[in-house]
């Protein structure tokens, strides 16, 4: 590895930065709060010839999904981001994007949905993608915004997905940490030119049709099925070989699907995703000098889900399940826990929406009372 | 540009046992299409009519290679598509080949960001003047007093000008066309070919199940809005409008045959009372003051 830089980012610019070294050929862009500093950065690459893309400003986020799909099905490598409303107006083509196979990245600047008005983290926005077939990832920090950017790529174009990389809004989108960025001849190494044939060619002279009505509904119901089901389940590996490969080449890597921090010994485990699980690991190490032994679960991936690594669970006396999320039978991540590990012993918070501040001295307080399992079921926090 | 029909290129892009209806004027107009861009291009078709009569899939009677969309998406979608041949060297067109519906209104969005961001993009609006996929509802495209599923007693409100709107966002090429005047749409689309940026081809495509005519006489009804008027052919090319032939004539509205010829044929104007013919004939006449003015306006290069 040679000359490695390290540098000042926030959690936008990361992602900035990754997609720059990624070459992508098409990025289209709406501007939508908090996710904005992404695509400025990325046009003022453009702009100065950093950045060899087209750089398309489009009408609507709607537009953005349809120009980076037509680019992907065209073989570009694409990237477009998005936050919150941005994301449920374009919410039609992340389906039909999906269903296609089209391998494209996107990273989700995570927001709360009104009404009211609120440009607040909270993790629903990004969750909605989890029915579609999209790969969903979270970010840690800084650090892992700009590596799990770079693996999307990867990930995308190997297992023919489209991948959305969420990023705490403003907690981790505006915050900035240090950040290692290694040598470009680094990542032309991990990430090998996008496959123009993937999934299909789509060349004037060359007639192929694609989505036209099937002759027989088992066909469609047999494609579905191998798009939705099958490529996630496939998706996995590819996720875990991508993040071993990395970590080789960089030496950062983040365990695959699932990160197990101080888990070995533990009677109760966190479970959470996003940037609120560096809070939830200092609560964590500050019950653990207390001689309270508690463990923490981190879902890098929320999809594919991690059937086999959250089956573990069921070793402990407790799952303490964080949602920054709120649906109508209590957070996205409970309910799933529940629905995976039948046999665990599940608490379900539902915290830190609409951007309410909850921090380490929070997830001690709470953890501390569902240890004492004063929680049962759904626990809202506010 | 001179030619002859019979010197066309003669491979069918229109496959014989496609899904179409009897008489279909949008398939007339996409055999046109493989005349006029065959092998030089790559179709963007949303829900519509055009997404369903291809045939079914695996198999297809289209030889376009097609990507079928969602039904707002297509312009956007084109865009990408044009952006990554850009950036990757593959030479061709990309088509949009859209309806009335999908362009004029739940795609009009993303028709007006293509076109305010000049993107390399052929999008034919082949209009067939209401929803026909779904069953005839009407849509902005529909003539005033039309009778749709969804207007049964006759459409309120005057049809919206795309082709008109579309030049108005200052792209490069804009025209109109009909199935009924193949050499026409074929010259149009030739030098559409030729032109960089956003090109709009509005394009007449009468409908025998939802203009309720024998579809015997599918170029006949179109050749007839024509004539009459109803539908003025012209074209917008580089900031300069004309009306083309046959339509030239007919700016003078003695040389037009009564409107009348033209909605008799059709049952969605059977209930029309001769007032209302009349009301139709002042607002196309309107039409026509506006094109006539436009093209005096914008005849200078």
């Amino acid at each position: 590895m040679t000359a490695l830089l390290k540098t000042a980012l926030t959690g936008n610019h990361a992602v900035a930065y990754a997609v720059k070294m990624a070459k992508p050929h098409v990025i289209a862009a709406y501007p939508i709060t908090p996710q904005t500093t992404i695509v400025e950065k990325l046009a003022e690459f453009v702009e100065r010839g950093e950045l060899k893309a087209r750089f398309i400003n489009v009408e609507s986020e709607y537009g953005a999904m349809s120009v980076v799909y037509g680019a992907a099905m065209a073989g570009a490598r694409v990237f477009t981001a998005t936050s919150s409303h941005g994301l449920l107006y374009m919410y039609e083509m992340t389906w039909w994007a999906a269903l296609s196979r089209a391998p494209i990245v996107m990273a989700v600047a995570t927001r709360t949905i009104g009404p009211i008005w609120n440009i607040h983290v909270e993790h629903n926005d990004i969750l909605t993608l989890r029915d579609s077939g999209w790969l969903i990832a979270m970010a840690e920090t800084a650090q892992e915004a700009f590596d799990l950017t770079i693996q999307a790529f990867k990930i995308a174009e190997s297992a023919v997905l489209p991948v959305s990389v969420g990023i705490d809004g403003f907690v981790l989108s505006h915050s900035t940490e240090p950040v290692e960025v290694p040598p470009q001849e680094v990542v032309d190494s991990f990430l090998p030119p996008r496959r123009a044939d993937v999934p299909l060619l789509l060349r004037p002279g060359e007639p192929i049709t694609f989505g036209n009505l099937p002759s027989d509904n088992r066909i469609h119901a047999r494609y579905k099925i191998e798009a939705v089901y099958r490529a996630q389940q496939e998706a996995k590996d590819v996720v875990v070989q991508a993040d071993r490969e990395y970590g080789k080449l960089t030496g950062r890597s983040y365990g695959g699907l699932v990160e197990w921090y101080r888990a070995e010994d533990a009677e109760d485990v966190v479970v959470c995703a996003g940037a609120w699980c560096s809070d939830a690991k200092r609560a964590v190490d500050a019950l653990r000098s207390r001689d309270i032994p508690v463990g923490l679960l981190r879902l890098r991936f929320i999809r594919p889900f991690p059937t086999e690594e959250v089956k573990r669970l069921s070793q402990y006396r407790r799952a303490v399940v964080f949602d920054r999320d709120i649906t109508p039978l209590g957070g996205v991540l409970g309910v799933e826990l529940k629905a995976a590990v039948p046999d665990a012993e599940v608490v379900n918070i539902v915290a830190g929406i609409a951007g309410v501040d909850f921090d380490a001295e929070a997830f001690y307080r709470v953890i501390s009372n569902a240890v004492e399992g004063r929680y049962r079921g759904v626990e809202f926090v506010v | 540009m001179t030619f002859r029909l019979d010197q066309l290129p003669k491979k069918r892009y229109v496959i014989p046992g496609n899904a179409a209806c009897a008489g279909c004027g949008m398939m007339i107009g996409l055999k046109i299409l493989g005349m006029a861009l065959g092998d030089e291009s790559v179709l963007v078709i949303p829900a519509s009519c055009a997404s369903v009569v291809q045939g079914l899939a695996p198999k297809t009677g289209l030889a376009f290679p097609i990507l079928n969309v969602p039904f707002a998406s297509s312009a956007a979608v084109a865009t990408g598509i044009a952006e990554a041949y850009k950036a990757l060297g593959v030479r061709g067109h990309v088509v949009v080949w859209a309806g009335d519906g999908g362009t004029a209104d739940i795609g009009f969005a993303t028709l007006s960001g293509a076109a305010e961001r000049n993107s390399n993009v052929i999008y034919v609006m082949y209009d067939n003047e209401a929803y026909m996929n779904t069953g005839i509802q009407r849509s902005s495209s529909t003539p005033r007093s039309a009778w749709t599923t969804t207007t049964p007693s006759g459409k309120r409100e005057r049809r919206k000008d795309v082709a008109l709107l579309m030049a108005m966002h200052g792209v490069p090429y804009v025209a109109t066309a009909s199935i009924a005047y193949p050499h026409d749409f074929y010259r149009k689309l030739k030098r559409a070919a030729e032109v960089e940026g956003f090109r709009f081809i509005h394009l007449q495509t009468p409908c025998p199940p939802g203009w309720r005519f024998d579809p015997a006489k599918t170029v006949e009804v179109a050749r007839l809005a024509v004539e009459t008027g109803a539908w003025i052919l012209w074209e917008y090319d580089k900031g300069v409008l004309k009306v083309n032939p046959p339509s030239d004539r007919f700016a003078d509205k003695s040389k037009r045959r009564p409107l009348v010829e033209y909605v008799k044929l059709q049952g969605r104007f059977a209930h029309l009372s001769e007032s209302d013919i009349k009301a139709l004939e002042e607002e196309i006449e309107e039409r026509w003051r506006l094109i006539l003015a436009l093209s005096s306006a914008l005849n200078q290069r």
